[in-house]
C-alpha cells in the first residue's frame, strides 16, 4: 500500500509544467506538496466529475500535459468517462485513480464492489496504456517513463483507506475557490485575462 | 406539430459565425442529422460523451484551456446532468450556450411527455435563460444566447423545438443508394 502523501510526493517530482486536476482526499493531500498552485484545480464543488474537466482541459491543449488525481469512488461515479476519454484519446491525459476501496469523505463506507480493477477497466475501454501499484518505489521508479508516454495512460494507486473525520478541504469554501482557481489557469494557459466574474462566489 | 423546418447546416453556420470550437455532445433521435452534418465540417471538432453528466465538465475544461465550445444534450439528459449544471457551469460563471433537444414540444401543452413539461419549468427553477428554436426562422436567437452568456458569464439554453431536418449530403445519399 502507498499512503497518499508519498504518491503526491512522487507525483509532483515528475510532474514538470503538468496542470493538474484534483478532487477529494486527493486535493487535501495534493494541495500540501504542490509547487505549481497555479496550474491546479480542486474540483470541489461537481462530484465525481475531475476526469471529465481534466478531458477537456487536455483536449483544449494539447502541446501541455494534464494529470487527473481522480479516486476509486469518484470514478465510479463517472465510470462512463473512461470509455469517452478513451474515445477521444488524448495524448496529453494522465489518469491516476487512487483506490482504497472506501468513501473517505464520508466516514469509511466500502465503495460498490471494492475490488474493481480500473487499470483493467481502463484498459478494456482502449487507453493506450495502463499501469497499477502498491508499492511507492515501483511507482517512483517507472513514473518518469509512465508520463512521458502517449496518453490516455491510467495510473491506478492502492492506497491505504482512513476515514477522514475532517480535514478535507471539501466545504462551501472550497466550493468558492474553485472559480478563481479556474480563472487563473485560463489565464496561464492562455495568456488573457478574460473571463470576468459570475455565478454566487464571484 | 410545429411547423417549419430546421436545417442543420444553417444552426452550423451560427456556430461557425461565432467561433466554435467543439461541439461536445450525447446525440439523440432529434438530433441524429446535425450529428452527421457536423462531422463534414471542419473547424468544428465533435466530442461524444457516455452520458450528458460529462457534457458540462468537459465543456468547462475546454474553456479553461481557451477553447469555445458548446453542448447538445436532450432535455432527459439535462436533467441527468443537473449537478454538473451547478456545480460546473451556474457555480463557476460559466459562459456556455447549450443546445438542449426539446423531445416532446408540440406547443400545445398537452404533451405526455414529461421530459418536455418539465423543461421550461427546470429551466426558471435552475435560473437558466433560454431561447426556443423551432425552425430556420428562429435562427435569429441563437446570436442572442451567446451574447446573453458572454455578457452575464452564465450558462444559456436554445431549446430545440424541433427535429432535425436531413442535410442534402444524407438526402443524396439515400436517393444514390435508392438507384
Amino acid at each position: 500500500m502507498i499512503t497518499y502523501t508519498d504518491a503526491c510526493r512522487v507525483i509532483n517530482d515528475s510532474r514538470d509544467e503538468a496542470v493538474v486536476v484534483t478532487t477529494m482526499t486527493q486535493t487535501k493531500y495534493w494541495y500540501q506538496i504542490s509547487e505549481h498552485p497555479d496550474l491546479d484545480i480542486g474540483i470541489a464543488n461537481a462530484m465525481s466529475k475531475a476526469s471529465s474537466v481534466a478531458l477537456g482541459v487536455a483536449l483544449g491543449k494539447p502541446e501541455r500535459s494534464v494529470i487527473c488525481l481522480d479516486a476509486d469512488g469518484s470514478l465510479l461515479m463517472n465510470f462512463g468517462s473512461l470509455a469517452t476519454i478513451a474515445g477521444m484519446a488524448p495524448e496529453n491525459l494522465y489518469h491516476f485513480v487512487f483506490n482504497n476501496g472506501i468513501y473517505s469523505v464520508t466516514g469509511g463506507q466500502a465503495v460498490p464492489a471494492p475490488g474493481v480493477e480500473y487499470a483493467k477497466a481502463a484498459e478494456a475501454c482502449g487507453y493506450a496504456s495502463v499501469y497499477r501499484f502498491d508499492d511507492v518505489e515501483s511507482l517512483d521508479s517507472s513514473l518518469s517513463e509512465i508520463l512521458s508516454s502517449p496518453g490516455p495512460v491510467l495510473i491506478e494507486i492502492m492506497v491505504k483507506g482512513q476515514p477522514q473525520a475532517e480535514g478535507i478541504d471539501q466545504t462551501w469554501e472550497s466550493n468558492a475557490k474553485m472559480p478563481l482557481q479556474l480563472r487563473t489557469l485560463r489565464k496561464r494557459l492562455t495568456g488573457a485575462d478574460d473571463w470576468g466574474p459570475g455565478g454566487p462566489y464571484l | 406539430m410545429i411547423n417549419g423546418v430546421l436545417h442543420p447546416k444553417n444552426v452550423i453556420a451560427q456556430l461557425v459565425q461565432h467561433g466554435v470550437s467543439h461541439y461536445v455532445t450525447l446525440p439523440d433521435s432529434e438530433t441524429a442529422h446535425m450529428y452527421q452534418a457536423l462531422m463534414d465540417e471542419p473547424s468544428i471538432t465533435l466530442v461524444p460523451v457516455a452520458r450528458e453528466g460529462e457534457a458540462i465538465p468537459v465543456a468547462a475544461g475546454l474553456f479553461v484551456a481557451g477553447q469555445n465550445p458548446v453542448i447538445s444534450i436532450q432535455n432527459a439528459g439535462l436533467y441527468e446532468a443537473g449537478d454538473a449544471l451547478r456545480g460546473l457551469a451556474l457555480g463557476i460563471g460559466l459562459p456556455l450556450v447549450m443546445f438542449i433537444g426539446y423531445r416532446g414540444h408540440n406547443r400545445k401543452g398537452d404533451t405526455p411527455d414529461s421530459a418536455a413539461t418539465i423543461l421550461e419549468p427546470f429551466l426558471h427553477m435552475w435560473r437558466v435563460d433560454y431561447f426556443v428554436v423551432e425552425s430556420d426562422e428562429d435562427l435569429d436567437r441563437v446570436p442572442l444566447a451567446f451574447e446573453l452568456a458572454a455578457k452575464t458569464n452564465q450558462p444559456v439554453a436554445v431549446a430545440i423545438g424541433t427535429e432535425y431536418a436531413k442535410s442534402d449530403k444524407a438526402i443524396g445519399a439515400e436517393q444514390g443508394g435508392a438507384q
